[in-house]
């Protein structure tokens, strides 16, 4: 029986793959800044099948009280087999680039807290010899592009981040992965005309639930994204600035 | 926040543009909305026409909406949001030995859905309708205030709301019954009957020894009119090994097929391989319930096989009094107007009335015919059918429809008048515009 922590467990993504763990009878310990959407979740999570599913509020900015948070979800779980941060705030760019305290904002959320977090629970798994640390970063971070290069910098800072980690916990025991979804009609994509690229929270999830269990470390969710930012990648500067991307 | 999409019903006749709001808590209340535009929740889009569409306004996006809230083994209760799709409820509940009441022919459609379209299945000689087992529900209207409806409080929005298709405000949680089962396979008979009569005998016959009964018509046949396969069902008794399904992962039909390829002569010879491949007499099998209830769901888009133009659905329910005489008058209606159907479903509705004010399923005899959209020739058919339905005392499925009259919906759900009381001044549908203008 997996022992899970989550962090933005009532993001659509977070619930989705949260379920997914519900048939084998996983315990849960999530965390999220609305206690009455914990509670909502938790609900729907034990009538799923878990077996015993914690709650704590916590406001991911505040770093101060990430380490509490965690010892906290230890005592509850025991043992943290996955751990997996899956919040995230979209900032509205066109009020970013015009206010350094907005952008600041966005760095702190998307960033900042994702790294502090990273940190500490590399060290609790390391120590305790075993687990995965799961992140959702963004294929965003890739390349910076002119309609959303705040949420890419916080996110290509999250890659790298997890990038570096994965190579240094490579023989550790610890799995490192890091997650780029494109894009996922959720809640946070709520303003977005969908198209053909756009899938559903359920699809992104059962990615990551592979993900976990082939210790991947870089997965592109849906698969095809891989491709899409290759080719992105590769592209010349000059190229990429005349996108209208 | 809205955007704006593509949002289709079933039958893709579909619209393009609409207004999108996501609901994404039950805590959270209706967007402002600015004079004169209207919402209607919109759950995963099964319904077959414009019933679940809202063209001029906005739809409600509930996929959210799919928490399940507490299961008393005792009640047998479950209270769940309205967005949680009945599969949801399936794969969970299923294995700890219960099941939905009342089940429609796909799983992929969310609470809501079944109780605003008031859904049935094939027991509906046992059981009644998808209403029938609802016990409560919190109903959020536009003026903020959320109600909790059941047969004691609120009863009249209760009654309007089930079967209500969705404008009598947003379920943001109901209370269903579940029935508990020993085992998760079906216990199924098949056998052939030659004629209309043959098929109310052995559905009389079987109403008390099957939970479930149900006919698949070979409406093609040229020669014998009539015929078909009766399949009576019930929940096994205890844990059997089921027939392994042949595409257990199910498929996708990634794109829309060609138009063409679903014709006269196509759907002749799938109707008559599908009848002459069923031996004489009775066969027994034991299946998984999955391919007994929803033998569709396994290719995922199956509406795609109609190719672009999309398809219609029309299913009605005649009096079970002279029920041969209607569903012959039917038959030889859509005979006569050389489109063939090539899929047709014969059932017999019980007597247990239904809790909507406007619930379609009634006793009687009910037919549903695919048709591919082949524009106005099956137009002029359906008013064709809409006028024996209407002529026998019976009733078109909203559900299912993308066109009847106004005039014909009056006649077929004379509660209407009655029920429009209860609509919220903010909810309409495409469909409701058309039918009451």
């Amino acid at each position: 029986m997996k022992k899970i922590l989550i962090i933005g467990a009532t993001s659509a993504i977070a619930q989705a793959t949260a379920r997914l763990y519900c048939d084998e009878k996983a315990s849960f310990y999530l965390v999220g800044r609305d206690a009455e959407k914990l509670d909502i979740v938790r609900n729907d999570l034990l009538l799923r099948g878990a077996d015993e599913v914690g709650t704590d509020t916590m406001n991911p900015v505040r770093l101060e009280d990430h380490e509490f948070m965690i010892s906290r979800a230890e005592l509850f779980l025991g043992q943290l087999d996955i751990v997996f941060i899956a919040y995230g705030e979209l900032p509205n760019q066109e009020e970013c680039v015009k206010s350094a305290r907005k952008t600041i904002k966005a760095l702190t959320i998307n960033c900042v807290s994702v790294i502090s977090l990273g940190t500490i629970l590399a060290e609790r798994l390391v120590e305790q010899g075993t687990g995965t640390l799961v992140v959702i970063s963004s294929v965003a971070g890739d390349r910076g592009r002119a309609s959303n290069y705040i949420y890419g910098a916080a996110k290509s800072s999250v890659s790298v981040f997890m990038e570096g980690l994965t190579s240094r916990l490579r023989e550790s025991g610890v799995s490192v992965i890091t997650i780029k979804p494109g894009f996922v009609d959720t809640p946070m994509t709520a303003q977005f005309k969908k198209g053909l690229l756009w899938v559903q929270p359920e699809s992104i999830a059962r990615g990551i639930k592979r993900a976990i269990e082939k210790k991947s470390s870089v997965v592109y969710l849906p698969w095809f994204w891989r491709w899409i930012m290759l080719v992105i990648k590769l592209m010349p500067d000059w190229m990429l600035r005349r996108l209208p991307l | 926040m809205t955007n704006n999409n593509n949002i289709t019903s079933w039958g893709l006749t579909g619209q393009k543009n609409s207004r999108i709001q996501r609901i994404n808590w039950r805590n959270e209340k209706l967007p402002e909305a600015s004079d004169g535009v209207t919402f209607l929740p919109y759950g995963n889009g099964r319904s077959y026409g414009d019933s679940c569409l809202n063209k001029e306004g906005i739809s409600l996006d509930v996929k959210a909406l799919n928490h399940l809230i507490s299961f008393d083994p005792k009640t047998h209760i479950l209270r769940c949001e309205g967005g949680v799709l009945l599969a949801d409820i399936l794969h969970h509940f299923v294995p700890r030995g219960w099941f939905l009441s009342v089940t429609p022919g796909t799983q992929y459609v969310t609470i809501g859905g079944a109780i605003a379209n008031d859904v049935h299945g094939k027991n509906h000689h046992r059981r009644g309708s998808f209403g029938n087992h609802v016990i409560r529900l919190a109903l959020l209207r536009s003026d903020g205030q959320t109600l909790i409806c059941s047969r004691t409080q609120n009863a009249d929005l209760f009654h309007a709301t089930i079967g209500g298709l969705g404008l009598t405000g947003l379920i943001l949680w109901a209370e269903i019954m579940l029935m508990p089962i020993d085992a998760p396979c079906m216990h199924v008979e098949t056998s052939r009957f030659e004629s209309l009569e043959e098929f109310f005998s052995r559905s009389a016959e079987s109403a008390w020894k099957f939970e479930y009964t149900v006919a698949w018509l070979d409406c093609a046949a040229s020669d014998a009119m009539g015929r078909g396969i009766f399949i009576r069902a019930n929940h096994c008794s205890r844990v059997t090994d089921s027939k392994k399904n042949l595409f257990s992962k199910g498929i996708t039909l990634p794109f829309n097929l060609p138009g063409w390829l679903i014709n006269n002569f196509s759907s002749k010879v799938f109707n008559s391989i599908y009848f002459n491949a069923h031996p004489p007499g009775v066969f027994e099998q034991t299946l998984d319930y999955n391919q007994f209830f929803y033998p569709l769901d396994k290719v995922r888009h199956w509406n795609r096989l109609y190719g672009k133009k999309g398809f219609f659905q029309y299913q009605c329910v005649v009096p079970v009094e002279q029920g041969t005489e209607h569903i012959n008058a039917l038959l030889k209606m859509v005979k006569g107007s050389a489109i063939a159907s090539p899929l047709a479903v014969l059932k017999v509705f019980g007597e247990i009335e239904s809790t909507g004010m406007l619930s379609f399923p009634r006793h009687g005899v009910t037919l549903a015919m695919d048709f591919p959209n082949r524009g106005s020739h099956v137009l002029t058919l359906f008013d064709q059918l809409d006028a024996i339905v209407a002529e026998a005392g019976g009733a078109v499925y909203p559900a299912k429809d993308a066109r009847m009259s106004a005039e014909n919906f009056k006649r077929f759900f004379p509660a209407c008048h009655d029920f429009s009381r209860y609509v919220d001044p903010a909810f309409s549908s495409t469909f409701w515009r058309r039918v009451m203008g």
